[in-house]
């Protein structure tokens, strides 16, 4: 029988009640709470107070505003799944969300959560990064805005402080843009063994103006690709430049051996995921500039 | 030090003195003596401990029942009212669905759920709604069948969602 470790529990009733909860030592965040229990079962945790967020509704939004697609970080992964707008503008989130856990999971954890447990091989970090979001985050003295891509710190490690709490992602919406994810995992619900998420923004000339590759689970720092951007900028959108920019991912990424497999396989993973999403993301790119006028 | 949670289960308000990290099945199971509802893997990979909570299918041993303080859960024994059994209970009853019985509460809770969200899914549909619950049996095919009974036989459901 696994038990949680020995905590204390408060509910917030608000965001400021649980920011000022926060901000006492030894507090932590508790909402879907299904990385957190299962590692305060192990140990792996031993926060001393748990604060429950999960009745703060405002935290858990997902709309468009503006040139923006503003996630709450409460929102659950079932929700970010069922949201057409988020499905229309970032394709990328809804393939992703489609193999984060299992439904079940997924009706209860969030995508604040995800990020905030920034486990090496969680999926929405390398769709965030390559989709170049920014993460609100929120404290006493009000809200700071922080790249993904300089988010976290290392494995489960992220500059959120003592007092402050992931509110939101921001993803910027720009015209002409494609996106997709592709993960090879073991069998239903498991962690990555390798994925990659491509996020391609096509010019009017059709040449790739803009490139985010995100890798998850295999050590690419802050979950990226950049190399292999820097490639891409400028080129044709052709499978000729997908190869090449696959095989510079492929070789900058650090990925370890274990038991989901060994290097060179996740380093062929990488390759050949890289070459799948971003012909993906370009057909989608192509369907959303619609036919010629 | 304990708390005092006050939670709806099954319609009827329970209120107890808990240990904040007593997980729900615990919960459900030792002080409510509502045993209907297994507890398996304590990893929330196998699903046989899938209750509702408001509504929605959650896996009770990765929710601690300080959680569900003022809100309401309902678990297996809530399926069948007045000596009548849910469609899906009588579909799990008509097509085999179940072998040793471990995993069957929590396939059932998550097939309700579906059906009330898509009354006519198709066997993908079914399949991928109870991919996060494992059968040890392997009996995965009857169960499939067993749901799909369900939806081709709603003539008795209540359409009774918490």
């Amino acid at each position: 029988m696994q038990v949680p470790s020995y905590v204390e529990y408060e509910r917030a009733s608000s965001v400021e009640h649980a920011l000022a909860l926060l901000s006492r030592p030894d507090h932590r965040v508790l909402a879907g709470g299904h990385s957190l229990i299962p590692m305060m079962k192990l140990r792996l945790a031993q926060p001393g107070v748990l604060v429950d967020i999960n009745g703060l509704a405002e935290l858990a939004q997902i709309r468009k505003d503006g040139g923006v697609l503003r996630i709450g970080a409460l929102a659950r992964h079932a929700d970010l799944l069922d949201s057409a707008v988020a499905g229309e503008l970032y394709p990328i989130v809804h393939d992703a969300e489609r193999v984060v856990a299992d439904p079940i999971v997924r009706l209860w954890g969030t995508v604040g959560g995800s990020l905030c447990q920034a486990d090496p091989s969680e999926d929405l970090s390398a769709v965030f990064a390559a989709a170049r979001a920014t993460a609100v985050i929120r404290g006493q003295d009000g809200d700071r805005e922080i790249p993904v891509r300089e988010f976290h710190l290392g494995p489960y490690e992220t500059v959120i402080g003592p007092g402050e709490l992931l509110a939101e992602v921001r993803v910027p919406v720009h015209r002409g843009v494609g996106s997709a994810y592709e993960k090879v995992a073991r069998r239903v619900g498991d962690w990555s063994v390798a994925a990659v998420g491509a996020v391609l923004r096509l010019g009017q000339d059709q040449a790739i103006e803009e490139a985010g590759l995100g890798l998850t689970a295999v050590g690419a720092e802050h979950f990226v690709a950049a190399e292999a951007e820097d490639f891409l900028r400028g080129r044709a959108p052709d499978e000729e430049s997908f190869a090449r920019a696959a095989a510079i991912a492929a070789v900058h990424c650090r990925p370890v051996a274990d038991q989901r497999g060994p290097e060179d396989y996740k380093r062929h993973l990488v390759a050949e995921l890289t070459i799948r999403a971003l012909r993906r993301a370009a057909e989608r790119a192509a369907a959303r500039a619609g036919p010629p006028r | 030090m304990s708390m005092r949670v006050a939670v709806t289960v099954n319609g009827t308000e329970f209120a107890r003195d808990i240990e904040p990290r007593l997980l729900l099945i615990h919960f459900l199971r030792d002080e409510l003596g509502l045993t209907g509802s297994h507890w398996g893997c304590d990893t929330s990979n196998c699903g046989s401990c899938v209750v509702w909570l408001d509504a929605r299918p959650v896996k009770a041993c990765t929710v601690l029942a300080a959680m569900t303080d003022g809100r309401s859960v309902r678990t297996v024994e809530d399926l069948e009212r007045d000596g009548q059994l849910d469609p899906v209970q009588q579909g799990f009853i008509e097509c085999h669905g179940l072998q040793c019985g471990f995993c069957t509460p929590g396939m059932m809770m998550t097939a309700r759920w579906l059906l009330d969200r898509n009354p006519d899914p198709a066997e993908a549909e079914i399949r991928e709604a109870i991919s996060g619950q494992i059968c040890r049996c392997t009996g995965y095919e009857n169960i499939v069948r067993s749901v799909r009974w369900a939806a081709e036989h709603p003539a008795h459901h209540r359409g009774d969602n918490l």
